[in-house]
């Protein structure tokens, strides 16, 4: 990656800076393309916490707009004035079929003996384009010292999709255990793009099928049950992988208004029960703390994992409930964290150049890599009180006091007269018969 | 007719007996079970703060070198004297300014001390010497012919509280002590106007308690300047490149704040805390084109341009999310290569010397023109480094005005000593302190005074005990610290006044206050009504008719009578 090197040997580690650009065709036609960038800070910013306490904070109801995307990118050097990130408009990329941005920072090591801690900011940021709306993938932009990669593995004679200008450069790396081919335009190279200051990437689509390789680990999550009372909460892991079994860790963090029932725990894989290797529970407290469930599963080969627990909705004091109760509440996602095993054998050579995106969780093992997976956040209704219900208290008491009460008043103050009794009204129809007959009255 | 009259009397008690019950047990019960909670307040104190009549005392030590009085007026020294002055600001705030002098002769090692060559040296002889309180002042009257000070000049001002006044009093013969002391009077309340405070300082500190329009134009001005007291303050240095394609600016930030920086904000520890950082802006350009002057070949900012520099950039700047002190900007911008030197010319149309200009309450900016460090046809990008000492030289006296140093031009005869490594000399942190005190006080009686009157006025406000809690720990605090300007210690009173302040603060925005605030009365009426009008209709309704038989009872007996 593209550094300042300076000449004098006694200045100290200077900032650094890197960007990068992968696109990556998909069968269906959509685009992923995934925005890398790197800042290294040659100080020593944070006297570290302990790293052995772990901090984790989610906000399920979120979502991510251009309110997010603005003050991402102020984060970078240039801001949106130069570099990649010119193309990150947010018309185009809200109209996508997924985004996602992160920021991650670290202290990194500068060399083997890290004698001086650095920080680290990298900046990611994923869209997947869908080509029908978006239209093909062409696209303009002149800029220096970056460099892009595209993935050519699934087409190596072009039979799938043709890409142009054609470059002879290539390079493999091994992104998330699989070994993929890469087209790199490189331009920090003038002979990339020759005369024209601006590069044109052209992907033509030849071929309609093809098959994707299935991701070695993923989970899917949802509530099953019926009704306000009681609910259950199934997370499913599929493990792909053909022939090697991996242990995963799940992190569960559930707000305190689903009372779960720890005793109902069930994890299942190919229909048989499944004994986790290690859980950590910590119980819920009423508004103050929320379940916490760690478990290590082990997952055998090419096969499904279901964990199931159920719960029971709590209903909340009145003030508690959100100005939309009927809407829902939601609950974070769970994390599942792995060690995967590799399809193929890793390069573990750190001094060679890496892209970034394969170099974000180096690891020492030849086989394996670290995964963590998100799965979908849950939406659970809670039992809503009726909110007119003060309403009606003060109507129905009002009524029950103003009516006793008087009548209680009326019984005590009303003096009580005898009366002659008046004559019923039988008898003074009679009368007025017997008047009209002239015969004497009762 | 009997058992009727009977059963009537017995209805009429009846409903005089439920309205009594009502009255005398429902009511106060209703309205001592609706009540909003509200702890009690030191109303009685809190109303005292409202006349203010702050004293400051000046302990002021003379010391007479030998040669300056004549033997007899020797012997009547020591003494001491004591020197007061009024001042009414307004109705309801006063100002007693006492100096305390004490005479006395020097001692043998002060002697020793004021023989050095020159006044520097002395000085700092004179420092290690003895150690001065806060707030005090101590003068050394030298003898007319003494070398130390140059021929124009009559008074010195040290780097710590000490000055030295070269006297003539001794030439006249035959004059008691107090016709000495006469004569030096004007001489000290001069030196005393410089070293310790002024009273235009003093008053200018006291603006929020007064009515505008009390101050002159100038002394509104210069109090417009600097920062009001807070306790804490951040600090940002951040460097524009404009255009990095042709310049790569290096600059070791670092350790310019560890040199020049951090030695004044850890003196001025006691006053507030400090938070700096610093950044680096690619591609922050300035809101305005500067023009190009051919005479001085240079692009010129003219001085009614500088008002729209800033707001472009500010949007950029960024500050701490997680706290509310105010923020100080300092900005070094270096201009692209195609605006290379760019100079800001001021008022009369002058090149400004450092090439920096200053924004009230907001922070510095200074231009930096690196065209001198390369030629036409070098390699782009050129690295270049930035010279740190010239920079952070503009930077800290623009500091030093933002924070509330006055920028004190000398009185003809006096040299002031150049400050040291801190950038600021005691006797001017203590001109600060007090003028800091005096502000913390005024501001603290003013929200205490106004929260009451509050609270006193609408009846829906919550107090909370925390909230009375911290309103008596502010009163208590703030009288503290009246006593304290009073009595002269000036660090205790600053320390005082600044838990006055957090904790009138603290009282003043708390937001439990607003639980009920805006509870609207139709509601309470809505509430209320339904519940209370069908029981209090009877009642009025059988009292009335009960009033209205004794009245017809009252007029028969009457006529019977006539």
């Amino acid at each position: 990656m593209p550094t300042l090197t300076l000449a004098s040997a006694r200045s100290p580690f200077r900032d650094e800076f890197a960007e990068e650009l992968a696109i990556r065709p998909l069968h269906s036609g959509d685009i992923h393309a995934s925005f890398q960038f790197r800042t290294v800070w040659g100080v020593d910013l944070l006297q570290a916490t302990d790293p052995r306490f772990l901090r984790y904070a989610i906000l399920p109801r979120e979502i991510v707009c251009t309110e997010n995307l603005t003050p991402w990118k102020k984060l970078l050097p240039c801001g949106s004035k130069a570099g990649l990130a010119v193309l990150l408009k947010s018309e185009k990329l809200f109209h996508s079929s997924y985004f996602s941005q992160a920021v991650h920072i670290r202290p990194v090591c500068q060399g083997m003996h890290c004698t001086v801690p650095s920080w680290e900011m990298r900046q990611t940021l994923n869209v997947v384009f869908d080509l029908y709306t978006s239209g093909q993938g062409k696209r303009e932009w002149s800029m220096f010292k970056i460099k892009i990669y595209v993935d050519v593995t699934d087409s190596p004679q072009g039979e799938l999709f043709e890409l142009s200008p054609p470059t002879p450069l290539l390079s493999q790396a091994v992104v998330l255990g699989d070994r993929r081919t890469y087209s790199v335009y490189d331009l920090t190279d003038p002979g990339t793009f020759g005369k024209v200051r601006s590069l044109n990437l052209l992907v033509r689509w030849k071929a309609d099928n093809g098959d994707m390789l299935r991701p070695l680990l993923h989970g899917e999550r949802y509530v099953a049950g019926f009704g306000l009372q009681t609910g259950e909460i199934h997370t499913l892991i599929y493990n792909n992988h053909p022939y090697r079994a991996f242990p995963v860790l799940l992190l569960e963090t559930v707000p305190w208004y689903l009372r779960l029932y720890i005793h109902t725990l069930t994890v299942t894989s190919k229909n048989r029960e499944n004994k986790p290797s290690y859980i950590h529970y910590q119980p819920s407290k009423d508004r103050l703390r929320p379940h916490l469930l760690e478990m290590l599963v082990q997952l055998p080969p090419n096969s499904v994992t279901e964990v199931t627990v159920q719960f029971e909705r709590a209903l909340l004091k009145w003030t508690e409930y959100p100005p939309d109760p009927n809407h829902g509440f939601y609950v974070g996602s769970s994390v599942l964290s792995a060690l995967v095993p590799s399809l193929v054998a890793m390069d573990t050579n750190i001094t060679q150049e890496h892209p970034l995106f394969s170099s974000f969780f180096l690891c020492k093992e030849e086989s394996s890599y670290f995964m963590r997976v998100y799965t979908e956040p849950l939406l659970v209704n809670l039992p809503t009180p009726d909110f007119s219900m003060p309403y009606n208290v003060i109507c129905l008491t009002c009524t029950v006091v103003a009516v006793g009460y008087g009548s209680f008043y009326n019984l005590l103050t009303r003096t009580f007269q005898v009366e002659e009794p008046s004559q019923s009204l039988a008898k003074r129809l009679a009368n007025v018969i017997r008047r009209w007959r002239g015969v004497p009255q009762l | 007719m009997a058992a009727v009259e009977v059963e009537k009397q017995r209805g009429r008690s009846a409903a005089v007996a439920i309205a009594a019950l009502v009255i005398a047990a429902g009511i106060p019960l209703w309205w001592k079970t609706t009540e909003t909670y509200r702890a009690w307040l030191p109303a009685a104190r809190i109303s005292e703060l409202e006349a203010l009549q702050l004293e400051l005392r000046v302990e002021v030590e003379v010391v007479f070198a030998r040669g300056t009085l004549s033997p007899e007026q020797q012997k009547k020294v020591p003494a001491s004297r004591m020197r007061e002055q009024q001042q009414q600001v307004d109705d309801k705030t006063g100002l007693k300014f006492t100096y305390e002098t004490r005479f006395r002769t020097a001692t043998v090692m002060e002697e020793d001390a004021l023989n050095q060559p020159t006044a520097a040296e002395a000085d700092h002889a004179l420092h290690t010497l003895t150690e001065t309180s806060c707030g005090s002042v101590v003068i050394y009257i030298i003898p007319e012919a003494s070398a130390l000070l140059p021929q124009d000049m009559r008074v010195y001002v040290g780097r710590s509280r000490t000055a030295l006044l070269r006297s003539q009093v001794a030439s006249v013969v035959g004059a008691g002590l107090p016709e000495v002391l006469a004569a030096l009077d004007p001489q000290m309340e001069q030196v005393l106007q410089t070293m310790s405070f002024n009273h235009q300082d003093v008053t200018a500190a006291l603006t929020d308690r007064l009515r505008p329009g009390l101050s002159t134009r100038d002394s509104l001005a210069d109090s417009m300047r600097a920062f009001k007291s807070s306790p804490g303050y951040e600090i940002t240095f951040s460097l524009l490149n404009p255009d990095p394609k042709h310049h790569q600016l290096h600059w070791d930030v670092e350790a310019a704040l560890d040199a020049y920086i951090y030695p004044l904000l850890h003196k001025m520890a006691p006053v507030a805390n400090f938070s700096v950082d610093s950044q680096i802006l690619y591609y922050a350009v300035l809101g305005v084109n500067p023009r190009y002057d051919a005479s001085a070949s240079a692009y010129t900012l003219s001085a009614d341009s500088l008002a729209h520099v800033i707001n472009p950039v500010e949007a950029r700047l960024g500050s701490n999310a997680a706290s509310s002190n105010p923020v100080l900007n300092f900005l070094l911008y270096v201009p692209d290569s195609l605006h290379s030197p760019l100079i800001i010319r001021n008022d009369q149309k002058q090149e400004v010397a450092s090439n920096a200009f200053h924004s009230p309450r907001w922070g510095g900016i200074m231009v930096y023109n690196v065209d001198g460090a390369y030629g036409n046809d070098t390699q782009f990008p050129v690295d270049i480094a930035i010279d740190m000492s010239r920079v952070m030289g503009v930077f800290l006296s623009q500091l030093r005005l933002m924070l509330g140093f006055q920028q004190t031009g000398a009185p003809p005869g006096f040299v002031l000593e150049a400050a040291g490594r801190e950038g600021v000399a005691e006797w001017e942190l203590d001109r600060l302190l007090w003028s800091r005190s005096v502000e913390n006080v005024a501001t603290a009686s003013a929200s205490i005074t106004s929260l009451a009157q509050l609270l006193d006025q609408i009846a829906n406000i919550v107090i909370n005990d925390n909230i009375a809690q911290q309103v008596a720990s502010a009163v208590t605090a703030l009288q503290a610290a009246v006593a304290e300007l009073e009595a002269g210690n000036l660090a205790l009173a600053l320390e005082h006044s600044r838990e006055a302040i957090s904790a009138s603060e603290r009282a003043f925005f708390d937001p439990s206050l607003l639980h009920l605030l805006y509870f609207p009365d139709d509601q309470k009426f809505a509430i209320y009504i339904p519940l209370f009008l069908p029981m209090c209709v009877p009642i009025l309704l059988s009292l009335l008719k009960i009033f209205r038989e004794v009245q017809q009872h009252r007029a028969e007996k009457r006529a019977k009578r006539d």
